[in-house]
């Protein structure tokens, strides 16, 4: 039985990485159709020249960076209230709709906020653009920080900062001295997976992006209804490099 | 801690929670209740008309698939996942490893693993241009664009969902049972079938949730593998907020969503079990 899972694990490794790995060396093929033709890097001088495929990347850093700034200070301060007082109705209610927000159906959670927004730019001359996006995702980024802030919290020893107050510390300054050192690794790893989650995002974001913030995922999708393209396997494959170095470093970070 | 300083950590959270958690919900399930405005938009009378279409036999079909599809995608998640989860939990100390290596593929842009399915099955893709250069078929094999390819997408997309709670469960496995089965004359398949998956239920049942919801909500999957034959309630969602212009309907599409995933997570809440 043994060798048996053994052969089934690697079967199920090769499904989980191949189709990726076919995809990135594909992107280095010199033939636009499925024949290994010679190695070029043809494929990726056209991505860089596609001036939207440009713009829709610094969007999509510009929206990453700013949601996971903000998702990572709310939900790191967050996952500490709650831990420091978890009976509350308050953290109760709290804990619940951030557990809630993270099953709701992606869709769901789209057309809700597009509703949102379009209700309250009825008293307000505004309109969908980068920063209704950037909202969106500090929304839907913020359980996932304080997931993983959580999880750090519960290896702290609270005694560390009762130390610190017995020592005179103000409660302020216990957290930002002795407990917010402590999370860092935490929260560094919180804040990588935020910037994965917001980098990523295809559905929320197009329903509540305005005509000036196409971000990369939706530049990807227009390109794939289109059909397959080579230069689209080597935008594929940098993306996946990027963001596989990032969630590389988290899970070290993770697992400190 | 004193309750002015707990506020101060909690309140952006709870400021954030209602204006893009609670307050769209609330106007979300109201407009299911209205009526669809002449230029999109939403007008009076209150009806329960959107609801009542929503199970006629027209999308009635849709709702069912989408449970169809959800459901089959999991059990396939089930039955992969679960000797995958074993072999990771059975490794020692490369366990970290090889989880790492479910991971990686789960958090690598969701987008991109489904467009590549779609190099791999087109009818020019790898596969059937292997299969044609080996003189196997003749013609394509239609591939791409059918209910099994969503599926397949599905499974893809989903099975580290199923992976992760069923190793954190079998991990946490006595393997003095297994050792007690063994030495009470149980052989490898029977202690596994009688002392292991029945102990693994509480991983079934988290992974099949986590993998279920965003299945039967799933938009992205069914658009790009599935073509305009297989419609799902998602792209129903998103069709009538986007092209049809009929919130109310796709108000109460969402909310049908919604209420599933709410069932199946106080379910699995009742029992006592904690899902991430």
């Amino acid at each position: 039985m043994k060798r048996g899972l053994v052969f089934y694990a690697v079967a199920a490794y090769l499904f989980l990485h191949v189709p990726l790995l076919i995809l990135a060396v594909f992107s280095f093929n010199s033939s636009r159709f499925t024949m290994w033709q010679g190695f070029s890097l043809a494929w990726y001088r056209e991505a860089f020249a596609d001036r939207d495929l440009l713009e829709s990347a610094a969007n999509s850093l510009i929206i990453a960076i700013a949601a996971t700034a903000l998702a990572t200070i709310v939900g790191t301060l967050a996952a500490y209230g709650l831990w420091k007082h978890s009976s509350g109705a308050a953290s109760r209610a709290i804990a619940g709709s951030l557990y809630l927000s993270l099953v709701t159906p992606e869709i769901v959670t789209g057309i809700s906020l597009l509703a949102l927004f379009q209700w309250v730019f009825r008293f307000l001359n505004l309109r969908l653009g980068m920063h209704t996006v950037i909202l969106a995702h500090v929304a839907f980024s913020v359980a996932y920080v304080v997931t993983v802030v959580m999880a750090r919290l519960r290896t702290f020893d609270p005694a560390l900062e009762e130390a610190a107050l017995d020592l005179g510390a103000s409660h302020y300054g216990a957290f930002f001295r002795v407990t917010l050192p402590y999370l860092a690794p935490g929260v560094a790893a919180a804040a990588m997976l935020a910037f994965t989650v917001s980098i990523d995002d295809y559905v929320i974001t197009s329903l509540v992006a305005g005509v000036d913030s196409q971000t990369l995922p939706m530049a990807i999708y227009s390109l794939a209804r289109k059909g397959v393209s080579p230069v689209l396997n080597a935008v594929s494959t940098l993306v996946v490099a990027g963001l596989g170095t990032v969630v590389l470093v988290s899970e070290r970070l993770r697992a400190r | 801690m004193t309750a002015p300083v707990r506020r101060v950590f909690l309140t952006p959270a709870i400021l954030l929670m209602i204006t893009t958690f609670a307050v769209p919900m609330i106007i979300v399930g109201v407009y299911s209740f209205m009526s669809r405005g002449a230029y999109g938009g939403v007008t009076p009378p209150f009806t329960l008309e959107n609801y009542t279409r929503l199970f006629d036999p027209l999308y009635g079909v849709i709702l069912l698939r989408s449970f169809w599809i959800a459901g089959i995608s999991t059990a396939l998640c089930v039955l992969l996942g679960f000797p995958l989860a074993l072999f990771i939990a059975q490794s020692g100390s490369r366990k970290n490893l090889y989880l790492s290596l479910v991971i990686l593929p789960f958090w690598t842009s969701f987008l991109i693993r489904t467009y590549a399915w779609m190099f791999l099955l087109r009818d020019t893709g790898l596969i059937n241009t292997i299969l044609q250069s080996l003189h196997l078929i003749g013609a394509p094999l239609p591939m791409l664009y059918n209910d099994g390819a969503v599926i397949l997408g599905l499974v893809y997309g989903y099975l580290p969902f199923m992976v992760l709670p069923l190793f954190a469960t079998l991990e946490r496995l006595d393997p003095s049972l297994l050792e007690a089965a063994a030495d009470l004359g149980a052989r490898p398949l029977e202690t596994l079938w009688r002392v292991t998956i029945p102990l693994a239920a509480p991983g079934v049942r988290a992974g099949a949730i986590l993998t279920f919801v965003p299945c039967l909500g799933t938009y992205l999957t069914s658009d790009l593998l599935g073509g305009s034959k297989t419609i799902l309630v998602g792209n129903l969602v998103q069709n009538q907020f986007t092209t049809s212009r009929d919130w109310p309907f796709g108000a109460a599409a969402s909310l049908v969503l919604m209420a599933v995933a709410i069932l199946l997570m106080f379910a699995a809440r009742r029992k006592g079990e904690d899902l991430l």
